[in-house]
Formats: C-alpha cells, structure tokens, sequence
C-alpha cells in the first residue's frame, strides 16, 4: 500500500527511523501496564490471560479424553464427569474463543490497520480487560467451589430448580464477561466508521476489518440478549422471580430460543475474526490480490446477518413445529452460501500465486481444508431428516471442534505466528514453527475425525461411559492419542514463542515483505502507532506481480551463497577465539 | 503518558478537551455520539428480550395476566409517567443550556432532574412495598392473601409478577445508575471542568441515555398498568 505522510517534508512512512521506545519498553512499571490505556498493551494483556484460560480449559479437555479411553470409564465419577465437561465448555466458550481473536489479535490490529493512535475509547477499552477479569474470576471462583453440572448451556430446569451447584456465582461471571465483550464491540465498530486515516475508504479497509467490524455488529446485537436470559435464571435462583418455571406455566424452551439466539450468532463472533485473519495470511503468503474482495466483505456482513436467523437448528428435537424447524432449516442453509464464498475466493486466490510456504501459511492452508469439513457437516446437522439422528452425538462433537479448534484456533495460531513480529519485535524459530503447525493438523485430525464416525454409530455426547457399546473403545483411544498430540502441539509455541521474547533475533518492520499499515510502522510498534498519521492512497493488496518477480530477483542477487557464508562465519569464529 | 506527548509530530495539546487519540474535537465528538447509540443499541436488545418474554406470557395467560394487573395503583403509575416525561423535558433543556454555554442553567435543569428521579424512585419504593405487604413478590407465600389476586391463577399471577418485579427493578437500576451519571456530570458543571464545558456533547451523551431509561418506562407503564379487558 502506497502511504505518505500529511507532513510533505518526511518523505515516507516507511522511511521514519526506528524509534528507541516503543510500546513495550516505554515504561517497565507494573502500574503503567494495568493502567494503560494503549490497545496493543491491553491486546498483550488479553493475551497472557486467555493463554491462562486455554491451558485450564485445555485440562479439562484431557481429563474427558482420559475418562473415555476406557468403555466403562475409570477415573471420573458421574458427577465430577459434568463438572469436567461443562469447566470445559464454559471456559473454552466465554474465556477463550469468544474473547481469544477480536480481544488478542483484534485489538492489536484494529487501529494500526486503519491507521489510528488508538481505539476510539481507550479506557472503554481497558475497563473490558477488567470486566473479563472479574468474570473469570466469578467463573473460576465458582468451579473451584463445586462446579457446574449444567454444561455450558445452562438450559433450564437443570440449571434453575435440579443444580444445587455453583450455576448462580459462574452465571453471574459470564454475565461480566459479557459486557467485556460488548464495550469491545463498541469499541471495534466506533473505531471502524470514525478513526479510519485519510484516504482509508471502506474499500481500501484490509478483510481483518471488514471481519472485526461484522464481529462488533454481531456482540452488540446478539450479548445483551444472552445476558438478560441468564439474567432471568439468576433471578429466579436467587429473588425467586419466575420466568422459565415450568410448574407455574412458563416455557423452559422459551429459554433455549433466547439463549440460542445468541449462542448461534456467538460461533460466528468466533469465527468471523478467524476469515478475516485467514484473507490477510493467503494474501500474503500466495503474494498475490486477493479474489473477490467485495465478496469477501460482504459475505462477513452477510454471515454476520443471517446468524441471527438461524437459532432454530439447535432445537429441532425441542418442540419446535414442524414448519418452524423447515424455515431454520432453509436459512441454515443459506449460511452455506457467503461462507464458501469466502473458501472459493481463497482458492481461488492460491491460484497462480506466488505460494510461500511459511508457518502462517501452514495455518492458513490447514484452516481451508478443516474449516470446509466443519462446514459441510454442519449441513448435516442443518438438514431436518439427518439432524434427528445424530443431534446430541459425538458427531456434533466433532463439527462444532472442527469448526471452532480446526478453524478458530488454527486461524488464532496463523494470526499469532504472522503478527508476532509485530507484537514482540522478535521472530520465532522458523523450522520448528513450521513443523509444529503440521503436528497441530495431523493431532488435531486424530482427534475428532474418529468422532465423526463414532457419533454417526452412536456415541452420544456428554457420557462419561459407552460399556453398552464397547466396540467404540478404538474410535475413542484414537481419539485420546490424537488429543495427546494435539496438546504437544500446543504446548510447542508457548515454549519457543516465550523463549524468543528474549532470545529470537531482532524483526524488520516488514519481516514478510507484506502489505498494509500495520507493517509500515516499527516493530513494535511506538505508543501512538505512527509518527506521522498516513495518508491512504491506494488498496490494501496491491501486490504487483511485476515488482514482486524484481523483487525476488534482487533478493536472490544479494545472498551470498551458502557456501561462503559459512566460510566468513567460521572466520569471525576464528578471530573471536584470538 | 509522556511517551504519547513525545512519540506526537504535530500540534494538537492545546485543546484540554481533546484526547489523545483523536485528531480534533469533530472526530471525537463524532465518536462519542457514534458510541453512545452503539451503546443503546445493546439496551433495545437488552430490554427487547423481557418485553419478547412478557408479550409471549401475555398472549398465553391473558386473562390472569388482566386479573393479577389490577392490583397495581395506575394513578402512581401515571404519576411517574408524568414525572419522567418532565425530567425528560428537563435533560433537553440541559442540554441546550449547554449549547449556549449556560452553566447556572444546566446546573439548574439537571439539578429538578435528579429531583424528579428521586422522586420516581420514592414512589416506586411505595408501589413496591405494598406489593410487599399484599405478598404478591414471588416465591414461597406469594398469594396468601388470596384477595389481592382478584381470582386470577397463583401460578399465572407468580409470572406476572415476576416479569413486573423482574423490568421494572432493572428499569429502576437503570434509573439509579442514571441518577448517578448525572451526579457525576453536575460536579463537572460545578467545577467548570473543560471536559463538559469546552462542548455540549458530554451533556448531550447524559442526556440520550435518560431519554433512553424515560423510554423504556413509556413502554412498561401501558404493558404493565392499562391492559384491556380480554
């Protein structure tokens, strides 16, 4: 992107010399980290915490894992069972995906792709940081005193008359985190229409926008609904106010309409930031425009619509009519539709491009294939005849995991990868990166592709044994095994991504060669972003074949042979040891 | 903050009002309007789905919906009505005290504002604690007085009034949280912090979100108090 300055007596942005102080070292006090009003600090606050969040998530996950490998289960009883897989479903849900890409990457990017010091509302920006705190911390108060037994949809009754858990103390938690959320949401789309640098159109916005702001669109809309209702289940647990009491005529189910009225828009707070991370990694790592543009963008608007109309599908075995569970159906199905929009224009996108197969590349190129199988079985959920069958199976399991960790989390880890330069001015080992981003996908396939095939013969979901069925048992050691390998695999980057604060080498501003206004400030970044607001001139992805053909041409004109590099390193050796 | 003010090429801390990250008072009064209906467009939805909850139980339970509402005392409803209407009228007029730079004037209006929602919550207070009295909250011994129910279903009353305990307290959150907002923008006013009185937009801001509580109680009063006869 062509960029100059409002000032004409600095020539370009990209020329400004790298400042000394940057975000990271402008001040070492703890005080000016948990009072900063700076987004790429709190964005890195965010990061610390839901990596905390992940890790205790993660924990549960290995403990249902674990349970399973045995038909008759052997470590857990029954009820610490729920307890496990709801702490699983409700930290992973709220603590994690839901806050893990706008909050962590979102919050980073947002500004500095646009072109802005700061978020509209800095200190908005912080008090959600805090929110998130106070709410996790209800959560984890409530968990570790007893736990929930409800899973982390807390329909009721289970959750208002039948749970003599902690439901109350970890509702009022998620009900925090909630506003966390929205003041975020505020936040991305005020920061969207009014901080946009000069000449920043909405055309010229890069697709991580598009998708933050259908993102915003989305949590402001669609949270303070699911808050009320379990608003409602607070109050009836603790003023005995009635709303979804069954035995004094009102309607439990009732309940799971407002809750999946958010709760279905909800995946797409997941995985709306997750294309939009996917559209600037296969546009640089494929150096090349991406496809369809417009498309892209407006299919994450179109998702962002459309999600709200399709809660129905999580309830065609709860009650609903017949004609009811055909309109869902249909508008689920339409879902499809921007969706793989956006997987064809990414394709389309590799086509002729100039691939480089870095470890952000691995993510992305992993995304595409998990991402189209989570999406195609979700049509079979979204299909009323097929839906009967395997609702409440492991294959449903299995969908929403190849959806929210092949796609969200794949998406995060790409995300993380590309822009860690930028973050931290360090760079990561490449070679192991790259290896562990293969491990990440085949771990992640051993995983939850035996589940699709043990939920289609019948596993169902949320037991914590199968004796009446042991010919599952291999399905599932698959499945422990990969879960396994799938933890290595998260354990890897945050070992060498931590090592690398200190040790990796020192990042360029642009280490990737790519485009757009984030790379053409320092890494890291200073405090107000730019020394000079830019000034926008052209689109985002205007990689020139042309140039890039030169430039790879000059790139490969001044490296020095291998062979001659080692030799002038091991005379410097040499001469040190004089 | 002093590595902001040093990593700045240009010139703009003259303005006390403006923040940091903002490139002139337009931009940033344009954010904060901006912001604030984001904000109340979380609040519809909010409240949207109690009103979505209570019209479904309406329409199920009309009639002892009808029976159980006619214990609730309408003229306090109406007085409260009037009572917000009014502040309501006095927000605006805040407001464009602000415009014209009035300090005594905004002081002034937001001053019988406060006066009038604290005389909405002490009526409000009234209304409840005889509800109180006539065991009609929810819960274990709702309805032994079983006169004030007017014959309609305990059960179907118990809905009732959980939806009527359930809006109207949060309305009334709403209205406390409001009370303090504007506390918090007299004592600007007061200390002619520059904050409020460089522009009318912090006021304004105050100012949408009381018109917004007053809405929301438009909608509760005829939903709650003046049902027809099924």
């Amino acid at each position: 992107m062509s960029a100059i300055p409002a000032d004409p007596n600095v020539t370009a942005v990209s020329a400004t010399p790298r400042t000394e102080t940057n975000y990271l070292n402008a001040d070492w006090s703890i005080k000016s980290w948990l009072l900063t009003g700076d987004h790429k600090r709190i964005g890195i606050l965010y990061l610390v915490t839901v990596s905390f969040f992940f890790f205790l998530g993660s924990i549960a996950a290995g403990l249902i894992r674990y349970e399973l490998t045995a038909p008759a289960g052997f470590i857990l009883e029954s009820e610490t069972y729920n307890k496990v897989f709801s702490a699983h479903g409700i930290i992973m849900v709220f603590l994690f995906l839901i806050v893990a890409i706008p909050a962590i990457l979102g919050n980073f990017l947002l500004p500095l792709m646009i072109g802005a010091r700061d978020m509209a509302f800095p200190r908005l920006n912080l008090l959600s940081w805090y929110l998130f705190m106070i709410g996790g911390a209800c959560i984890m108060g409530g968990m570790i005193n007893g736990g929930v037994d409800s899973g982390w949809t807390f329909y009721v009754p289970y959750s208002s008359m039948y749970a003599n858990s902690n439901v109350t103390m970890v509702l009022t938690g998620i009900f925090i985190a909630g506003f966390s959320s929205i003041t975020t949401g505020i936040n991305f789309i005020v920061t969207t229409h009014k901080m946009r640098a000069p000449g920043m159109t909405w055309f010229r916005l890069p697709l991580m926008v598009w998708a933050l702001y259908a993102t915003g669109v989305v949590i402001i809309l669609g949270t303070p609904v699911v808050a009320v209702t379990l608003l409602c289940i607070i109050f009836e647990r603790v003023f005995h106010l009635p709303i979804f009491s069954a035995e004094l005529g009102g309607d439990p189910v009732l309940f799971q309409h407002l809750f999946w009225f958010y709760s279905h828009p909800a995946v797409y707070i997941m995985i709306l930031p997750a294309f939009g991370v996917q559209s600037e990694l296969i546009a640089n790592f494929a150096r090349k425009r991406v496809f369809g543009y417009h498309l892209i963008a407006f299919s994450s608007l179109a998702i962002a619509g459309l999600g709200f109309l399709v809660w129905g599908h999580h309830m065609f075995i709860s009650s609903e009519s017949m004609y009811q569970g055909v309109v869902f159906s249909l508008i689920s199905f339409l879902v499809a539709i921007p969706s793989a929009i956006k997987v064809f224009n990414w394709t389309a996108t590799l086509y002729k491009g100039n691939i480089r197969l870095q470890t952000p590349m691995i993510y992305a190129l992993g995304f595409i294939g998990l991402f189209t199988i989570g999406g195609l079985t979700g049509l079979f959920l979204g299909c009323l005849g097929t839906d009967v069958h395997l609702t409440n199976t492991y294959f449903i399991v299995a969908h929403f995991h190849y959806v929210m960790v092949g796609g969200a989390v794949t998406a995060f880890l790409g995300g993380l990868h590309y822009w860690w330069p930028k973050m931290t001015g360090r760079l990561y080992p490449e070679s192991i990166a790259k290896w562990n981003a293969v491990l990440v996908f085949i771990g992640f396939n051993l995983t939850f592709f035996p589940q699709f095939i043990v939920g289609f013969m019948g596993m169902p979901r949320r037991y914590h044994y199968y004796y009446f069925a042991p010919e599952f048992q291999p399905y599932h050691i698959m499945s422990t095994l990969g879960s396994t390998v799938l933890a290595l695999s998260f354990i890897i980057p945050g070992l060498y991504l931590t090592r690398s604060l200190t040790k990796g080498a020192k990042a360029s501003a642009n280490p990737w060669g790519a485009h757009g206004l984030e790379w053409e400030t320092s890494s890291p970044p200073p405090t107000s972003n730019f020394l000079q607001i830019p000034v926008v001139l052209d689109e985002v992805y205007d990689f020139d074949p042309v140039t890039e053909h030169e430039q790879d041409k000059a790139a490969q004109a001044l490296e020095v042979p291998s062979y001659l590099s080692n030799e002038a390193k091991s005379i410097e050796s040499e001469k040190e040891k004089r | 903050m002093a590595a902001i003010a040093s990593d700045h090429g240009h010139g703009h801390g003259h303005d006390e009002a403006l923040h940091h990250q903002f490139e002139d008072m337009e931009q940033q009064n344009d954010s904060y309007i901006v912001g604030m209906w984001t904000f109340l467009v979380t609040e519809v939805m909010f409240f949207g789905a109690l009103f979505l909850i209570y019209t479904l139980y309406r329409s199920m339970y009309q009639l002892d919906f009808y029976l159980a509402h006619k214990v609730l005392d309408t003229r306090m409803g109406m007085i409260n009505t009037f009572v917000l209407l009014f502040s309501s009228f006095t927000v605006a007029m805040s407001v464009r005290f602000a415009q014209l730079q009035n300090r005594m004037g905004v002081l002034a209006m937001l001053g019988i504002t406060q006066i009038c929602a604290g005389t909405f919550m002490v009526i409000k207070y009234f209304e409840y604690q005889e509800k109180f009295g006539h065991h009609l909250y929810p819960g274990p011994g709702f309805g032994s007085s079983p006169s004030y129910l007017n014959g309609a279903s305990p059960n179907f009353a118990q809905l009732y009034f959980g939806l009527y305990f359930g809006m109207t307290g949060l309305h009334g959150l709403h209205v406390l949280i409001g009370m303090i907002v504007i506390g918090y923008l007299m004592a600007k006013w007061w200390r002619n912090s520059p904050m409020v009185t460089k522009d009318y937009i912090p006021t304004e801001l105050v100012g949408l979100y009381w018109h917004f509580v007053d809405l929301v109680w438009i909608f509760l009063f005829p939903l709650m108090y003046l049902m027809p006869k099924p």
